[in-house]
């Protein structure tokens, strides 16, 4: 008869094969759109040869133009007292071409369907995982870096799965990034941070541990989110730029995907979650530190990477308020804090000497 | 200072906000002190200067400077929290520490430089903030502002016709009201015969924002009282022990500037016992700490004794001090004596834990009595065990087979001197050693409850047994085995420490948590509801808002008015005018 925990652990195998089919959909979903939207573009390029333009064709040149000078658009806009408004009254005209603001349409292709499904396997395979890892400790499952990371990565896909259901654009093509990057934490965490399960230190006895680092680990799922919205936004305002300046353009992906402002407005959405968040698990840090410690800050190198996080993330929030921040800036920003995120949980949990010595290893 | 929006002349008041936020209007080219500007003064000049100081981008840098300059201080041991990892830095790096020491790199957080980052930062926090409460207390009694001419161009419009029978008043009076439950503020207003209602909600956005913002820096001049007003000290208390609370007491002792030692409550605090659980059942974790518990008793000149305990993560909280368990290990209790057998030393010598299984190092001083002043290092194994090398070590850290070796000194211990030594060192130069090393005399290894003799006559060393019901002591080597859990005392290291403002940091950071929430999810937004004649005559009712800030429902907030005023669009109406025109 198995323990408890090794069961735990075949689940966590098995939940990445399931993570790795899923990440394989994605990706295939991803050369589809590729695909799509070169399709499109050839159609486009006939019309015009044949310059007899369909009334459907015609509008679509419209929407492709329309995509071009959404950055120009977006510069422009903001003067005048009314710069939020005339952002909303922008991105309800971009809804207007497709519904996520793509220049290309593209549905649901079965890739994404399958992706989505297996990702929601993998998912309940893990949850089996981390709570029969909880189970065999009789505690929570994240005391050490092995359970910090089965459970920060099951958060992920929690994160991305609720997102998917509650946001009114499709974010399933993350689906790549969000499987990719669960996939790769969670092999770094059974090959090298593997710990049996053993009993809780006194210093992390507290209901704090429940609080402060389940907390935490949420947070770092919706950075997770903000980080890969970001990179795309600016793969995404790269590629208009280029259509703008009507030099040829590779067809992409992207092209399917929502325009940039949309991608940075749900990068920011999904950000400011993160940030409240982690500004939380900042002060129960804090409040637990006094009591397992003797003073509620001490600058212990955790603690200082906390600080850290939480200030660029401020530095984010400030950028998307700032002329001439908005935009690029401000993503490369998110992409810095998300850095900071992993830096804090990689390198300062397993390098650096301080008091937070919970790794396990 | 900011230029305000265009519509605080229609009496709507947006929140104010530094020149260069998006929100703010685009300055007109040349702006500042450039080329086109007539010469500035000096006033100018202060004037300039204190807006790029106050602008967004300068809040931006210096925050992401802040987080640079927060670096090195996880790269380099700091004073503050690692007094000895600063030593070993020192010892390692004999040529660099210095010249980090001199930017103040084991200093990173009082150091000139971080502070000036966030000292500045604070500066432009509060040139931020005073003019934006003014105008926000201002903005918070103006009247909505008035309805658009045309609200075609504004998020979400929609139109819905007149309901038949239903007049215009009462039409604008319902939506009045509807608005009002939603805790919008509205006003009337009435603009060539087209009666319509304006109203604002969400001023919380800004309030939130401005507390957020004030908290913190009411957490920095908390967290600087404190440290003014506070103190930290330390001290060790030996199983059976006391102490007094009072500065001569600690071993050491960390006031603030302002602290004023007769403020002390002169409670006594001892500890009857220290206990400790390690892991017994589970293989992989043999040995790992569990719990430890000191139980203590509290006295004061007024009342009766009483008992408490403190626990790694339950500080115990009395007479306005916390105290805190940070540290156990044990205190071998040795007796020296002269060689006529009179007692020269008596005392349970606390031994600093040096790894998980509690092998302890500790001295022990014999500056009188003796022909000579006598040093001894000891090392105490818990539970020894010796190494395929035939060196010692602790297996446990429990007591099951505890062992004491002393390597014995003798000369001048330094501590007449006058400069303070630290009871844990001992400093053998200018000392000759007796046993161990290289003396080629063993060094002295003794069970609780033996004793033995120091080299040449010297005198007797007895590790005393401290279980209750111990027999009289036996010669090194002698003593059969038994049951040694009580036979060495424990002690505890406590941290007491005094910090009057922690609660108002927090208070502060209640208060910052409650300002961030309400400031990035409270919508401030407008809304208009109007009766509008058309050019043939028929009038239908006009839905738009605004949105100041982030707003990701507004349009949605516009169409559920519309539907709850005038029922849900008819399937042809078009509720996004797809065509309207560009701003
Ligand atoms: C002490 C360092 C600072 C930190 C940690 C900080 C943090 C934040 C955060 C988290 C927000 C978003 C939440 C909110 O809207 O209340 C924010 C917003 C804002 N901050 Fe700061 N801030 C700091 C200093 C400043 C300074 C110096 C200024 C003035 C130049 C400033 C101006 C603003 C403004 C105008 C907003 C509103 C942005 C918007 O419209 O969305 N902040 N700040």
């Amino acid at each position: 008869m198995p323990s408890l925990d090794e069961i735990s652990v075949l689940s966590v195998y098995s939940a990445m094969a399931v993570y790795a089919i899923a990440f394989i959909a994605f990706s295939i979903d991803l050369a589809k759109r590729g695909a799509a939207a070169a399709k499109a573009a050839d159609e486009l390029r006939l019309a015009h040869d044949g310059d007899e333009l369909p009334a459907a064709e015609r509008e679509r040149v419209g929407v492709l133009q329309a995509a071009a000078t959404a950055k120009t658009a977006a510069s422009a806009a903001g003067t005048g007292g009314t710069g939020a408004g005339e952002a909303s009254g922008r991105a309800s005209r971009w809804r207007s071409a497709t519904a996520d603001g793509a220049s290309v349409a593209y549905g649901r292709s079965p890739a994404l369907r399958v992706g989505v499904a297996m990702t929601v396997l993998a998912w309940l395979l893990h949850l089996t995982a981390t709570l029969l890892r909880g189970f065999a400790a009789g505690r929570v499952p994240w005391a050490n870096m092995y359970e910090f990371a089965l459970t920060g990565t099951l958060i992920i896909t929690t994160v991305f799965l609720v997102v998917l259901v509650v946001a009114k654009h499709d974010l399933r093509f993350l689906g790549t990034f969000v499987t990719g990057l669960v996939l790769v934490l969670l092999g770094v965490a059974t090959v090298n941070f593997y710990v049996s399960v053993v009993p809780l230190p006194p210093a992390l006895q507290s209901a704090w541990l429940v609080i402060h680092v389940f907390v935490a680990t949420t947070s770092v799922g919706f950075f997770a989110l903000s980080f890969a919205l970001s990179v795309v936004q600016l793969m995404q305002s790269r590629r208009e730029s280029l259509v703008a300046s009507a030099k040829a353009v590779k067809k992409s992906f992207l092209a399917t995907l929502p325009d940039s402002t949309t991608l940075e407005n749900l990068a920011y959405r999904v950000t400011i979650v993160g940030f409240i968040l982690w500004t939380f698990t900042l002060m129960a840090g804090s409040i637990w530190a006094e009591a397992a410690w003797g003073r509620y800050w001490g600058w212990d190198t955790k603690e200082v990477w906390t600080f850290i996080i939480w200030v660029v993330y401020a530095g984010y929030i400030h950028a998307r308020a700032t002329r001439g921040w908005r935009g690029s800036r401000s993503a490369w920003l998110a992409i810095i804090g998300f850095s900071t995120v992993l830096f804090n949980f990689t390198v300062v949990n397993l390098f650096f000497k301080g008091l937070h010595a919970y790794s396990g290893l | 200072m900011v230029s305000t929006s265009s519509s605080d002349r229609d009496g709507g008041v947006d929140p104010l906000r530094p020149a260069d936020h998006v929100d703010s209007p685009e300055p007109p080219p040349g702006d500042g002190p450039g080329v086109a500007q007539p010469k500035l003064g000096f006033a100018g000049w202060l004037r300039f200067g204190w807006r790029q100081l106050t602008s967004m981008r300068t809040a931006i840098l210096l925050l992401l400077l802040l987080a640079i300059a927060a670096v090195p201080g996880s790269l380099v041991p700091q004073r503050s929290s690692d007094p000895n990892g600063v030593t070993q830095y020192f010892t390692d790096h004999p040529d660099t520490a210095p010249v980090l020491d001199s930017f103040q790199m084991f200093d990173v957080y009082t150091s000139a430089w971080f502070s000036a980052v966030y000292l500045l930062l604070f500066v432009s926090l509060i040139g931020c903030i005073i003019p934006r409460t003014k105008h926000h207390f201002e903005a918070m009694r103006a009247r909505p502002p008035r309805t658009p001419v045309r609200l075609g161009r504004l998020a979400g419009y929609t139109t819905r016709p007149l309901p038949d029978g239903v007049d215009a008043e009462t039409a604008v009076a319902e939506a009045t009201k509807l608005l009002k439950q939603g805790r919008y503020r509205v006003e009337r207003y009435e603009l060539r015969g087209e009666p319509s209602v304006s109203a604002e909600r969400g001023y919380l956005r800004e309030t939130g924002n401005l507390v957020f913002h004030t908290a913190m820096l009411g957490i920095l001049v908390a967290v600087g009282v404190g440290g003014g007003f506070g103190f930290a000290g330390q001290r060790v208390i030996v199983e059976g022990q006391s102490f007094v609370n009072t500065l001569a007491a600690f071993d050491s002792f960390n006031p603030g500037r302002f602290f004023d030692p007769s403020s002390l409550a002169p409670y006594k605090l001892s500890l009857r016992e220290l206990d400790a659980v390690y892991e017994t059942q589970n293989q992989d974790a043999l040995g790992q700490p569990i719990d430890f518990t000191a139980h203590v008793t509290i006295t004061d000149q007024s009342g009766p004794a009483e008992d408490g305990q403190v626990k790694v993560n339950e500080p115990l909280r009395t007479h306005g001090t916390d105290v805190f368990l940070l540290g156990n290990g044990y205190a071998p209790h040795i007796v020296v004596r002269d060689p006529e057998g009179e007692i020269v030393f008596d005392d349970a010598v606390p031994f600093l834990p040096q790894d998980a299984n509690l092998t302890s190092i500790g001295v022990v001083k014999v500056p009188d009595g003796l022909d000579e002043q006598l040093g001894m290092v000891g090392f105490f194994y818990p539970t020894q065990d010796v190494l395929g090398s035939g060196a010692y070590a602790s297996t446990y850290p429990d007591l099951v087979l505890p062992v004491l070796t002393l390597n014995v000194y003798e000369g001048d211990l330094g501590i007449d001197s006058g400069t303070p030594t630290s009871v844990y060192t001992l400093d053998p130069s200018g000392m000759d050693q007796l046993t161990g090393g290289e003396t080629g005399v063993d060094s002295i290894e003794l069970k609780p409850g033996e004793l033995t003799e120091l080299p040449g006559g010297r005198g007797t060393v007895e590790f005393v047994d401290d279980s209750p019901d111990a027999p009289a002591a036996v010669p090194a080597g002698s003593a059969a085995d038994r049951d040694y859990a009580q036979s060495v005392k424990r002690f505890a290291s406590f941290d007491i420490h005094h910090d009057p403002t922690q609660i108002w940091v927090l208070v502060f950071a209640i208060l910052i948590l409650a300002g961030l929430l309400s400031s990035l999810f409270v919508p401030r937004r407008r809304m208009w509801v109007k009766v509008a004649t058309r050019r043939d005559g028929s009038r239908v009712l006009e839905f738009a808002g605004l949105a100041r800030g982030e707003d990701p429902g507004l349009e949605q907030a516009v169409s559920a008015l519309a539907d709850k005023l005038a029922g849900p669009a008819a399937e042809s109406e078009p509720t996004h005018d797809t065509a309207k025109p560009t701003t």
